[in-house]
């Protein structure tokens, strides 16, 4: 006992984002006693600084803008009375039993011990900032991560800098620079390390709007500028990634935006001991997105980085629904788990474990870019043909339970060339 | 007449279809890479006079955050979108501000916020 306030819940959600709002909106329906948890000033996690659309094509059949995707989530939450606490940062997540977990949190209104059955994790992502891609140099201002410098922008209204150059050419970086180009800022140049650009082709049309230079294949390794950014280095990099001596330019700019991917976070669950996967970064999940800690779910980026919002608040639903079948049944009931196992160009997928009692989506991605392709599943003689895959797209494919069903032990997905 | 080749990728859905627009002088001649009607149309559209959804902030005085996300109700031409931008770096707005509300007009096109303020 710690001697804080005790309140009780079937489900506590921890994560105010679109995988947790989409959880906690789902169990609530379904009837159970829903807590929701997030550490930031308001609901909606990254959505309210993503203010370009493209967002609930599939959930809401309608396209959205990020923060219209939030508020939808938000109201339906308050419409159906969702007990939640922002600025609440979770301390510690106990499991007792299959039953009894425990989570402690902090909160401007004090600090809580809530007893409850079952704990949706959908804490999310965070960026990999300018150590982890190798940037030496100096550390003026000027130095920001896409997600930073899109808050400052986009919620609070301060333009980063004038003159910008931008790491990674994922959807983020991408969105970014049309964000600073439409607010009159320079975009010098986006820098990417693979030779091939990392986000959704329709955001590539970003920088022909624009007339951004794209650099494949080269990457920065030098930041030179003591109080503010002045320049940084580039240098071309060969097809095993190895830097080519003699090709350095500099680019004159004052500010550098790193969107070089995200990591899950996950932290609290392996605390506890949860499994992590090490292509996805997140735990490994079953196919109503269990943990391999029984009644403890995740869902969403945490679990794996998506390109869409729909699949993650499809994955918060999923894990809520996970709750309420484990809370009934006092444990998920499946006798015989399924593996998952990844083929020839299967660079991560999920869940890694499938009941065979349930229809599933699976979401994967490939290792590199391929053309007329068939997606084959051996063991179940099923195949699927794609006319392109790319690892900057995700895949999400169903397979039926009745299929599922015909495996013995373990499924294998590949993508092969035709 | 100059025969001229347009590339690019559609916009319309996530598929990111490769759309190739064949030019003779001002007329189209051919289009091609498309896999649905609306690719095709937007190829077009996309040569003869390209148009955006503009999206951005605006200031709010006594609002919930400092700014509110707003977007234009429908696509702008292209070459109107610089001023657009610059009349709303100049716009500002009077809280409470609702999702959906139209917090301006420019040039005849509403301009939604897409965010409570």
């Amino acid at each position: 006992m710690s001697g804080l306030p005790m309140i009780q819940y079937d489900v506590v959600v921890i994560g105010g984002g679109p995988a947790g709002m989409a959880a906690a909106v789902k169990a609530k329906e379904l009837g159970l006693n829903v807590l929701l948890l997030d550490d930031n000033e308001y609901l909606g996690g990254i959505l309210p600084q993503c203010i370009h659309p493209g967002f609930g094509i599939h959930y809401f059949k309608e396209e959205l803008t990020g923060p219209e995707f939030a508020y939808r989530l938000t109201k339906r939450a308050l419409e159906l009375g969702v007990d939640y606490y922002t600025a609440a940062r979770v301390l510690e997540i106990k499991n007792y039993s299959d039953l009894e977990k425990v989570v402690i949190f902090s909160s401007p209104k004090g600090a809580f011990e809530v007893w409850t059955k079952t704990i949706i994790y959908a804490a999310g992502a965070r960026e990999r900032h300018a150590f982890e891609i190798g940037i030496v140099g100096d550390r003026g201002a000027g130095i920001y991560t896409a997600g930073e410098a899109q808050t400052l922008m986009d919620i609070y209204g301060i333009m980063p800098g004038r003159e910008i150059v931008i790491v990674g050419s994922g959807d983020v970086g991408l969105i970014m620079a049309r964000r600073f180009a439409l607010e009159g800022a320079k975009v010098k140049a986006v820098i990417e390390l693979m030779p091939y650009p990392g986000g959704l082709a329709r955001n590539i049309m970003i920088l022909k709007d624009f007339d951004i230079p794209l650099y494949l294949s080269h990457k920065v390794v030098e930041v030179k500028g003591k109080n503010r950014v002045e320049r940084v280095k580039v240098i071309k990099v060969d097809e095993n990634l190895n830097e080519i001596p003699g090709t350095e330019f500099w680019i004159e700019c004052d500010t550098v935006v790193i969107s070089a991917g995200l990591i899950p976070s996950v932290k609290l669950l392996t605390n506890i001991g949860a499994e992590i996967d090490p292509a996805t970064g997140g735990p490994i999940v079953n196919d109503l997105f269990e943990t391999t800690i029984p009644g403890i779910f995740a869902a969403g980026n945490t679990v794996l980085i998506n390109d869409l919002v729909d699949y993650v608040a499809e994955q918060g639903e999923l894990a809520a629904y996970g709750a309420k079948l484990f809370i009934e049944n006092g444990g998920i009931p499946t006798k015989h788990w399924i593996r998952l196992r990844k083929g020839e160009n299967v660079r991560l997928l999920i869940p890694h474990y499938l009941s065979g009692e349930r229809d599933v989506f699976i979401y994967a991605r490939v290792k590199r870019p391929m053309e007329n392709v068939e997606v084959r599943f051996p063991e179940i003689g099923k195949r699927l043909r794609l006319p392109v895959v790319k690892p900057a797209e995700m895949l999400r494919l169903k397979l039926r339970k009745e299929d599922i069903a015909k495996a013995k032990d373990g499924i294998t997905m590949e993508v092969v060339p035709l | 007449m100059t025969s001229r080749v347009y590339r690019f990728t559609c916009i319309v859905c996530p598929l990111g279809c490769t759309l190739e627009v064949e030019m003779d002088g001002d007329k189209i001649k051919e289009v091609k890479g498309y896999t649905c009607p609306r690719g095709r149309e937007w190829a077009i559209e996309e040569v003869m006079n390209p148009k955006r959804v503009v999206m951005s902030v605006v200031k709010v005085r006594n609002g919930k955050l400092p700014t509110v996300s707003v977007k234009t109700a429908e696509p702008v031409p292209k070459a109107r979108i610089p001023e657009l931008m610059k009349f709303l770096a100049k716009l500002e707005v009077e809280g409470p501000i609702r999702v959906g509300q139209t917090i301006a007009e420019f040039e005849g096109i509403k301009i939604v916020a897409t965010r409570e303020a």
